[in-house]
């Protein structure tokens, strides 16, 4: 039965799951924008960051029997610190991985490094699996707070903090995210390795710097994700950043990879087509929806929605 | 890419110092490998048959023999692996949605499942067929892209069939998958013990290595070596690409047809929930750690990855276990490699990667790729932090039509 709620309320599951998306779909496309690589390892990153959040929120007395806060001012507090602390963790962590496993690589083929990536996230993954055990382990809400209730057309669309929190936060970042590569020297810098390397080296830009400081920034948004993840869908496990990266992934992809508008765009598209494919298909055929749109994508428009067509060079 | 080219002789000599004959030494090698490998199992039949028991039963045993079968069964899908990775150049993250296709091709044409029971034989070519045409189906459309789009698509592939196999309930049994597979038959002797079938795959990989062999130095074989080298130079020799990568995507998939009919004769079942993106990237990494681009890499890759998982791994764990109950290291007792087996696959892929990315046994062409040190490159290219070069399809190093 659709109903004008259902559909709504999708709309609104929708757009929360495609911001986390957005969030770790930037990580992948500024990297791949700078140095061409599929970043395997970055959706790991994003896990360990929802263990590091879990470990940073213990800190404060919030776990499972103590899940939330009711003094307005302690939540942002503990979120800020959380989110501070995590974001320089996994964004650390990108860079640590950039120095070890990808940058000895750079006079080896492409191939070289992608496997490299790969097994970084095997690594990463093992490392989740030992600190946390193989099960499902649960992610305290911390912020706390009735949902926000309306009747549509005789259904009723439920929003809960959480989904405020999380569009607030990650559109604020996104939008830093934009001015600190439009605006800042940076940013600058940024942009002109990723268009032409050499060029940009003989304008005087350290470019192992610029690139580390892009591992950076996308280990950190993955950390800032992963914490959003953790809060609004309340349960983490080792495996989880393999198939959230994919997904992101596929967002970056769909969006034109290397494009920063374009992946948080094609997160929030496929946050929407994950909602309403688990509702009015079964979620069991959501993982196959999502690779046909990432096909479909690829093969009919390979570079994205957003993405320029560059020609071949010869 | 001004000079003109006559398309009469579009592989000259020079560019392809590998499209020769076998020379007598591989020949010899060749022989004595596979001496002992029809070799592997006679203590064990000698024991079996109360003529002589070898010490150390528990190593060339029953379940080694089985794990040495299966062994072969990823035998033959590295080398079909190798023939879309490592001769032509695509990067397939997805191969194992043909390996899960070929399985499932003989687990519902041959069970009791769907009370269909074709031979084996047939359904050995039967299932090859079926794959490889789902091989060109999945490829036709998305082979024009280059590198990681076709890498990620591959993975879409990879991520879809096993989603397909596990709903489709009627057709594949759904997530309880197909028991009962029927085993082969040869004449009236029934292939049902680990001997017998170890023998069957030592045979299908011995066929699979003539003809890839054969395929390797044929106009096919040296045509994916040209697209591997630079796509746009094999284009303006005349080259169809298209059609040489579809046939590459092709008959790698079908080698995994190949390869699965005969896993699931073996195990006699077919299990969806095995052929998931890490049973890809174990493929994979038997083809790379192995030596890409060549047969007998890729063969002592599939090898090597396969015995250690099943057969060292747990008895290295062992020893360390053993080890920390004499030196009283409790850390060293409770060590278990098994749950740690990402870990250790992880750890050796990026050191691969970083000291011997040509892997076990390069082909020789690639170890002067990644070696390149012996060729003449300049002081400043090396200072560079990552390659600038033009990103040609998996091989950025090559010398030729870059820039």
């Amino acid at each position: 039965m659709i109903t004008v709620a259902l559909l709504l309320q999708q709309l609104v599951n929708g757009i929360s799951k495609g911001s986390i998306y957005a969030l770790i779909a930037l990580g992948y496309t500024m990297v791949y924008g700078i140095i061409e690589l599929i970043n395997f390892a970055h959706g790991d990153i994003f896990m360990l960051g929802s263990f590091i959040a879990i470990s940073v929120v213990g800190l404060f007395g919030i776990n499972n029997k103590v899940p939330e806060l009711n003094n307005p001012l302690g939540v942002i507090g503990v979120l800020l610190v959380a989110f501070l602390v995590t974001m320089l963790l996994t964004g650390t962590l990108g860079v640590v991985i950039e120095r070890v496993a990808y940058r000895p690589l750079w006079n080896a083929p492409k191939l070289a490094s992608l496997i490299s990536a790969i097994g970084v996230s095997y690594i990463l993954q093992n490392v989740g699996l030992d600190w946390r055990g193989p099960n499902q382990i649960s992610f305290p809400p911390i912020i706390p707070g009735e949902s926000l209730r309306f009747t549509v057309g005789g259904g009723l669309v439920i929003i809960r903090p959480i989904a405020i929190v999380l569009l607030i936060v990650s559109i604020t970042l996104m939008v830093l995210l934009t001015l600190f590569v439009q605006r800042t020297k940076l940013g600058k810098a940024m942009r002109a390795t990723a268009m032409d390397r050499e060029t940009a080296q003989l304008m005087g830009i350290n470019a192992n710097n610029t690139i580390a400081l892009t591992f950076f920034i996308g280990g950190a948004l993955a950390g800032a994700g992963a914490i959003l993840y953790g809060m609004s869908i309340q349960i983490v496990q080792f495996n989880v950043g393999f198939q959230t990266g994919l997904r992101a992934f596929t967002a970056a992809v769909l969006g034109g990879i290397g494009n920063i508008p374009g992946a948080v765009l094609g997160g929030f598209i496929i946050g929407l087509v994950e909602a309403y494919s688990d509702t009015f298909l079964e979620t069991r055929w959501t993982q196959a929806v999502v690779f046909f749109v990432l096909i479909g994508i690829l093969v009919f428009r390979p570079s994205g929605l957003l993405g320029q067509h560059v020609t071949e060079k010869v | 890419m001004q000079q003109t080219m006559r398309p009469k002789a579009p592989f000259s000599g020079s560019l392809f110092p590998q499209a020769r004959p076998a020379s007598r030494r591989s020949l010899i090698t060749a022989f004595v490998l596979g001496v002992l490998l029809l070799l592997v199992p006679a203590p064990e039949l000698l024991a079996v048959n109360h003529i002589l028991e070898l010490p150390g039963r528990a190593f060339y045993g029953q379940a080694n023999i089985n794990a040495a079968a299966d062994a072969g069964a990823f035998v033959l899908l590295a080398l079909g692996l190798n023939i879309v990775v490592g001769y032509a150049g695509l990067l397939d993250l997805g191969y194992a949605a043909f390996f899960a296709i070929g399985t499932y091709s003989y687990a519902i044409l041959a069970s009791s499942f769907h009370g269909i029971h074709i031979p084996f034989w047939i359904m050995l070519i039967l299932s090859a067929l079926i794959t490889a045409g789902f091989g060109v189906a999945f490829g036709a459309p998305t082979l024009r892209l280059r590198g990681d789009y076709l890498a990620i698509v591959t993975l879409g592939f990879g991520e879809i069939v096993p989603t397909f196999l596990v709903n489709l309930d009627n057709l594949t049994g759904g997530a309880n998958g197909i028991a009962g597979v029927d085993q082969p038959l040869i004449g009236s002797f029934a292939v049902n013990n680990n001997i017998s079938f170890y023998y069957l795959v030592l045979v299908l990989a011995g066929f699979v290595v003539f003809v890839i062999n054969r395929l390797r130095d044929s106009r096919l074989g040296r045509a994916w070596m040209a697209i591997r080298e630079d796509e746009l130079a094999a284009a303006s020799m005349g080259i169809n690409t298209t059609l040489t990568k579809l046939l590459a995507f092709g008959l790698g998939a079908g080698f995994a047809g190949f390869a699965g009919t005969f896993y699931a004769a073996h195990l006699g079942f077919a299990d969806p929930n095995q052929f998931n993106f890490s049973q890809s990237v174990l493929i994979l990494c038997m083809v790379i750690l192995g030596g890409m681009g060549n047969l007998w890499g890729a063969m002592l890759g599939a090898i090597l990855i396969y015995l250690l998982q099943t057969v060292f791994l747990i008895q290295i764990n062992n020893w360390i276990n053993d080890l920390g109950r004499s030196t009283h290291f409790d850390f060293l007792t409770t060590l278990d490699l098994r749950t740690n087996l990402f870990f250790i696959y992880g750890i050796t892929l990026v050191l691969f990667m970083l000291f011997r990315p040509e892997g076990l046994l390069p082909s020789n062409r690639r170890r002067a790729e990644l070696h390149p040190e012996t060729a003449a490159i300049s002081e400043a290219e090396r200072q560079e932090p990552y390659d600038t070069r033009e990103a040609g399809q998996a091989d950025p190093n090559t010398k030729g039509g870059s820039q």
